[in-house]
């Protein structure tokens, strides 16, 4: 097993991270020196560049003013930094051959310009057996050490894999069910269900720290991404299809969240928060939805339904009931067939709902773990 | 640098009298095989669509197996009779190679009339393309097909006015010769498609 | 009354006065300034009178070098488009933050990004690469043609007519709002009825039929054409990867050509295959488009490589390092390049297994690149380098395109694509690559056979300026997108709320006006180039000391590129001939045998043109009326046996002789 992670110490700043590996120097705890990426330090980012082919890493890689702002590197939930270190690594991996490469270019390109008269000159050497199996074996051993990488990390961090730890050396307790959330990317907001509290909540999501997040995606019509990058990555919100993500916050705070893929005119705001809450915070805004909320009828849902841009935060204190199980399968609509019901034609008309997803079109895998 | 070659002969890197090879038929043939992964897409597009009938009738509860035999073995026999026609064609004679050129066409045109037939007839009982993902994969692949089968006849009567015109000159003979890929192509793709859609179809 | 509106409909369809985009001034504006430039153009042309000679010597003409150019020019009319759309996103993107909306409503800005998309890979790099290899393709194998020489004609008609369209769609109707790939179920009827996905389609048909001839007859061509002795592992390498290019357009083209069909009965029947309800399924329309879409990446990157291939072993005076190693890296990628789509969608929920199959099969095609970039580097080695422009480019491009690759691996790792898709650091990815790959090549290329076209060089200064302005404009228009994207800022956003990230929009802004100003100096130096043609003029045919054989005749060649067909005993065959003293014969001609120019090509591709504006329209007339006519000309076509000619011993003497002082 390949270890992905670079440890509790390492734990910081990303953006600042990969200098300082490459330099062996010692980390700086960025959560400390700035505990969110809003918060922007320019300080941790400053390096020694102690000579050329060094520069190039950095300049390639970390143009050194950003610090902390890059979410995607300083993420605060734990499969986000899983995936940030995986960056960190593959990027060095590719960067053993990148660097000679580019160092080489130049050099070749100088010492062998027509001007340099001192340069051997052999215009007709044109094979060489052992520099063939170098210029093969090289990049080929590079990709076995990243496919075997790939190979792992693309299974620890399935999305639809269930986690197997809150955070680094933080497993996850007995008895903690995963909270879930069920995500519908509409024309073109976002309405988030917590079955757990039969509530629902437009363009605003909220979950405690250190509780696995189970969510249930889909869309209404167009296709979307669901993105939060403190969080975890990316997964397509599509109509009729159910997709999944399994992620936990680890930090207090305030994240953005958005449709990572374009679908139509009201994209650009098809934007919400997602606040990462202590316990006790959580059960204070599980409240404040159920106190504040109206109920989601079916016909306030057909209004909500209908296409709108930035849209406002709305509380909904209690749901219709199934109604997600509807919209996934298209059957809001009184008297409409649920595609669950109709997959298979005359003969199976009777499946039963926990079949759903063996019976949706299959070229993405619906799969449990 | 190749010892093979003298010093200084201009000879040596000169071709006289360098005709390269027509590439009708290769080009043709290539040509078939990039229309044959159009038809690959649509084929992996009734795959991915078999059972998605939307609560609307199957292909089983509709398709008429002897009448699409029937029309399957139009489409055969007319690949037989432009194999008589090339046969004629080998041998100089204009006139046979017509004949047999003729009645190939003619059981395009049964095919064509026993397939808009049964189009018609889905049409009537509701199972339109328009009705579920399965009748849109179905209409396309199969009407796409026999889309083909229009515009081989179209092509056939045009080569018939052409050989009326010139006779078996190698222009023309190359021409037989590609319409003779393309027909027996169509036949190998409608037996891929009595296979998958109607056989496999009627047993699902 | 009611059979008048009815008439009206069956004859302009959808096209209402309310069409034409008069309430955007930016169009309306745009639409003058290319109306005078047309007027211009046209009334300069007719002074001059030259439609005559455009019509017989161009635009009917089955030359291979004369469409090779045509090409080439409307690629660099179409960058023109393409950039213009370019620059007005990073201008928006640069402003639109905070209150400010910018200047252009997400109606507008969606149209652009789209049509940029499109008109840079089909109607920029297509162009240019299926007119490179038109151009070197026969001279380089030793031919006096293309295998099919009208059937090359009306490729470049039905490509230019597939340019046409989107140019149209600028002033009446709309683009396509959907991003270059048109995933559905947006550009399903029910989300996106207008004409802008109609365009889309039959731009995007049109413009296919002409690439997918023009792959078979490319295939064909060097498959059968070769001169004698030229074996498959003699030919130069831009020959190897135009095969391969070629082989790739026939077996995915199709692909385009089916999904594309799908889709328009999707939106024309009501038929359901990408629709949310009745079973259809979106996704899909993802596989199938990318199984098209990936190879489409090698189809463009591919020549490239065959290009600085030739490029570095020209200007370091050496045989290329490691030829069958090249050749067989080629191949791997052609293959590869099929069994790596599912990478562009890892994000749409198949299982870890296939996501990490697809990851790695990405990754296996960095070997065979690596390899490449590696061979280029050893022919390097030990050279004699001469820092002409299109060395410059090719050590631009070396430097710059792996760290495209890099990025382009990272983004094959399916967990760190979960956070880098769709996210400014992909965009930035793939224009490292086709911008410092395919660009670079075609900006490399053209310099490096201008020569041979024209007869006289280009003018090194500016050469050099569009070279610098185009790396560093690179740099910095693209740079800032990857720390964008490690900031999670995601593709085809019109406006930002986070004022921090502006920064690095208005440096990208600056870069993409250096760019414009490479592209003004690209378009000036032709201009200087001719006016100094007397100071640049190369008598020799071979201004590089070239190796292959288009360097073996004048510059520009004769019609029938060489008197005699040459014969091939080396893969550098003319590095070869001109070792062992050869000498251009002045005796022996013969009579050759030459194809006819035909104005066919023109016409069929002009009635598909008419055909595809009906049907976007829902003109049913004329759309009618346009598809008999398209069926009538093909037919009358095929009556046309006449098609050749032999160009009598006496005239092949004359040029001969005229050449042959020329160059002895």
């Amino acid at each position: 097993m390949i270890s992905l992670d670079l440890g509790k110490d390492y734990r910081f700043c990303r953006g600042a991270a990969i200098g300082q590996i490459v330099q062996f120097t010692l980390p700086v705890d960025c959560r400390k020196v700035c505990p969110r990426y809003q918060q922007p330090d320019r300080n941790v980012a400053m390096f020694k560049l102690t000579n050329l082919s060094k520069a190039l890493i950095i300049a390639a890689l970390v143009p050194a003013l950003s610090g902390c702002n890059w979410v995607v590197m300083s993420p605060s939930g734990d499969i986000a930094s899983q995936q940030a270190d995986l960056i960190i690594w593959a990027t060095i991996l590719m960067l053993i051959i990148v660097v000679p490469v580019i160092a080489l270019t130049f050099w070749f390109a100088w010492r062998y310009r027509a001007s340099n008269r001192d340069a051997k000159y052999s215009p007709d050497w044109d094979h060489s057996t052992h520099l063939e199996l170098v210029i093969w074996a090289a990049p080929l051993a590079i990709i076995i050490a990243l496919g075997a990488m790939t190979w792992v990390s693309t299974h620890q961090l399935d999305p639809y894999r269930p986690l197997s730890r809150l955070d680094e050396g933080k497993p996850i307790p007995e008895g903690v069910e995963p909270l879930v959330v069920e995500v519908v990317a509409m024309d073109w907001k976002w309405l988030f269900f917590y079955p757990e509290y039969d509530m629902a909540v437009v363009n605003e999501l909220a979950a405690p720290l250190d509780r696995p997040i189970k969510f249930k995606i889909t869309a209404t019509t167009m296709m979307n991404s669901f993105f939060i990058p403190a969080l975890a990555g990316q997964i397509y919100a599509m109509g009729g299809m159910e997709t999944k993500l399994h992620a936990v916050i680890n930090e207090v705070g305030v994240y953005d969240g958005f449709s990572a893929n374009y679908s139509g005119a009201g994209f650009n705001g098809m934007r919400f928060k997602f606040h990462g809450m202590e316990e006790a915070d959580f059960e204070q805004w599980v409240s404040k939805v159920k106190g504040e909320g109206d109920a989601l009828t079916r016909s306030v849902y057909k209004e909500l339904e209908k296409p709108s841009e930035r849209e406002p935060v709305r509380y909904y204190s209690t749901v219709m009931p199934d109604l997600y199980h509807k919209i996934l399968n298209r059957c809001v609509d009184p008297g409409t067939l649920c595609m669950e019901d109709m997959m298979s034609g005359h003969k199976h008309a009777a499946h039963k709902r926990e079949s759903k997803q063996e019976s949706m079109p299959a070229v993405a895998g619906h799969h449990e773990h | 640098m190749s010892q093979s070659v003298a010093a200084n002969t201009n000879l040596n890197f000169i071709a006289r009298d360098h005709h390269a090879p027509n590439g009708t038929l290769f080009g043709f043939w290539l040509y078939l095989m990039s229309d044959c992964l159009i038809f690959a897409a649509l084929f992996a597009t009734y795959g991915v669509l078999s059972q998605s009938y939307a609560g609307g009738p199957t292909g089983a509860e509709l398709f008429d197996l002897p009448l699409v035999a029937l029309n399957t073995a139009f489409l055969l026999f007319s690949s037989i009779t432009y194999g008589f026609a090339m046969l004629q064609m080998q041998q100089g004679k204009r006139q046979g190679t017509m004949i047999w050129l003729a009645i190939t066409g003619l059981l395009g045109a049964a095919f064509l009339a026993v397939e808009l037939y049964e189009f018609s007839h889905l049409l009537h009982v509701g199972a339109g393309p328009q009705r579920s993902a399965y009748w849109s994969a179905f209409f396309t692949l199969v009407g796409t097909h026999g889309l083909h089968v229009t515009i081989g006849l179209i092509w056939l009567v045009t080569l018939l006015v052409q050989l009326k015109k010139h006779g078996l000159i190698p222009e023309n003979r190359r021409r037989l010769f590609c319409l003779s890929m393309f027909w027996h192509f169509l036949d190998v793709i409608w037996i891929g498609v009595f296979t998958f859609v109607y056989l496999m179809g009627s047993m699902a | 009354m009611s059979d008048q509106l009815d008439l009206g409909k069956l004859i302009f369809g959808r096209l209402t006065w309310e069409s034409f985009p008069f309430h955007d001034p930016i169009i309306v504006a745009t639409f003058i300034m290319v109306a005078l430039g047309g007027i211009a153009l046209v009334v300069a042309v007719t002074r001059a009178g030259l439609w005559g000679y455009l019509w017989r010597e161009w635009f009917t003409s089955i030359d291979h070098k004369r469409i090779g150019v045509m090409y080439m020019i409307l690629g660099i009319v179409m960058l023109l488009r393409g950039f213009a759309d370019a620059i007005m996103m990073r201008i928006q993107q640069a402003i639109a933050f905070g209150d400010s909306m910018g200047y252009l409503p997400p109606d507008h800005y969606d149209q652009i990004f789209t049509a940029h998309g499109v008109i840079m890979i089909f109607f920029v790099a297509m162009p240019f690469v299926v007119g490179l290899m038109n151009y070197i393709v026969p001279l380089q194998i030793g031919a006096r043609d293309v295998a099919f020489p009208f059937l090359n004609n009306f490729s470049f008609w039905m490509t230019a007519s597939g340019a046409i369209l989107v140019m149209v769609s600028l002033f009446v109707g709309e683009f396509a709002k959907s991003g270059w790939l048109a995933y559905p179920p947006l550009t399903g009827i029910l989300q996106s009825p207008g004409v802008g996905v109609d365009y889309y389609i039959w731009a995007l048909q049109i413009a296919g039929v002409g690439t997918l001839l023009s792959g078979v007859n490319f295939v064909v061509t060097i498959v059968k054409m070769r001169a004698p002795g030229m074996t498959l592992m003699k030919m130069p390498v831009f020959v190897w990867t135009a095969l391969c290019t070629n082989i790739l357009i026939v077996a995915a083209f199709p692909i385009l050509t089916a999904v594309l069909g799908l889709l328009s009965l999707d939106r024309y029947l009501d038929m359901n295959f990408f629709t949310n309800d009745l079973g259809g399924n979106a996704m899909m329309y993802v596989n199938l488009i990318w199984i098209w879409g990936h190879p489409e990446v090698y189809i463009l990157i591919l020549p490239v490589f065959g290009v600085f291939s030739e490029i570095v072993a020209t200007y370091s005076g050496k045989r290329l390092f490691g030829y069958s190693s090249m050749v067989y890296a080629t191949v791997v990628i052609t293959i590869l390049s099929y069994l790596v789509w599912l990478h562009h969608f890892f994000t749409m929920g198949s299982g870890a297994t296939v996501n990490s199959f697809f990851g790695i099969t990405t990754m296996i095609i960095s070997i065979p690149t690596g390899a490449k970039v590696f061979n280029w580097l050893f022919t390097m080695y030990r050279g004699r380098i001469r820092f002409d422009v299109p060395m410059l480019w090719t050590v631009g491009f070396m430097v710059t395109f792996v760290i495209g690759g890099m990025t382009g691996v990272l983004l094959a790792v399916p967990p760190a694509d979960f956070v880098l898709h769709n996210s400014l650091f992909l965009i930035a990815h793939f224009h490292n690559v086709i911008i410092g790959g395919v660009v670079f090549g075609v900006f490399a290329a053209i310099t490096y056979w201008y020569p041979k076209v024209t007869g006289y060089k280009i003018d090194e200064f500016w050469g050099k300026l569009t070279f610098w302005f185009w790396l560093i404009g690179f740099y910095l228009a693209f740079m800032p997108l990857y720390v964008l994207g490690l900031m999670g800022v995601t593709r085809r956003m019109s406006q930002f709320d986070d004022p921090s990230l502006q920064i690095w929009f208005q440096i990208a802004l600056v870069g993409a006006i250096l760019i414009g100003i490479g592209i003004i100096c690209f378009l000036l130096q032709f201009y200087v180039s001719y006016k100094k043609r007397d100071q640049l003029r190369d008598e020799t045919g071979d201004p590089w000391d070239g190796r292959t054989l288009e360097w073996s005749t004048t510059s520009p060649p004769p019609q029938y590129n060489f008197a005699f067909t040459p014969r091939v005993h080396d893969n550098d065959a003319w590095w070869q001939m001109k070792a062992n003293g050869y000498q251009h014969p002045k005796s022996g001609f013969e009579p050759i045998h030459m194809p006819k120019n035909t104005a066919a090509g023109v016409v069929i591709a002009g009635i598909s043109t008419v055909l595809g504006f009906a049907l976007i329209w829902h003109m049913w007339l004329l759309a009618g009326v346009s598809f008999a006519g398209l069926l009538g000309a093909i037919i009358v076509h095929t009556f046309n046996y006449k098609r050749d000619y032999y160009i009598p011993v006496e005239e092949v003497e004359k040029v001969e002789l005229q050449r042959g002082e020329v160059i002895a």
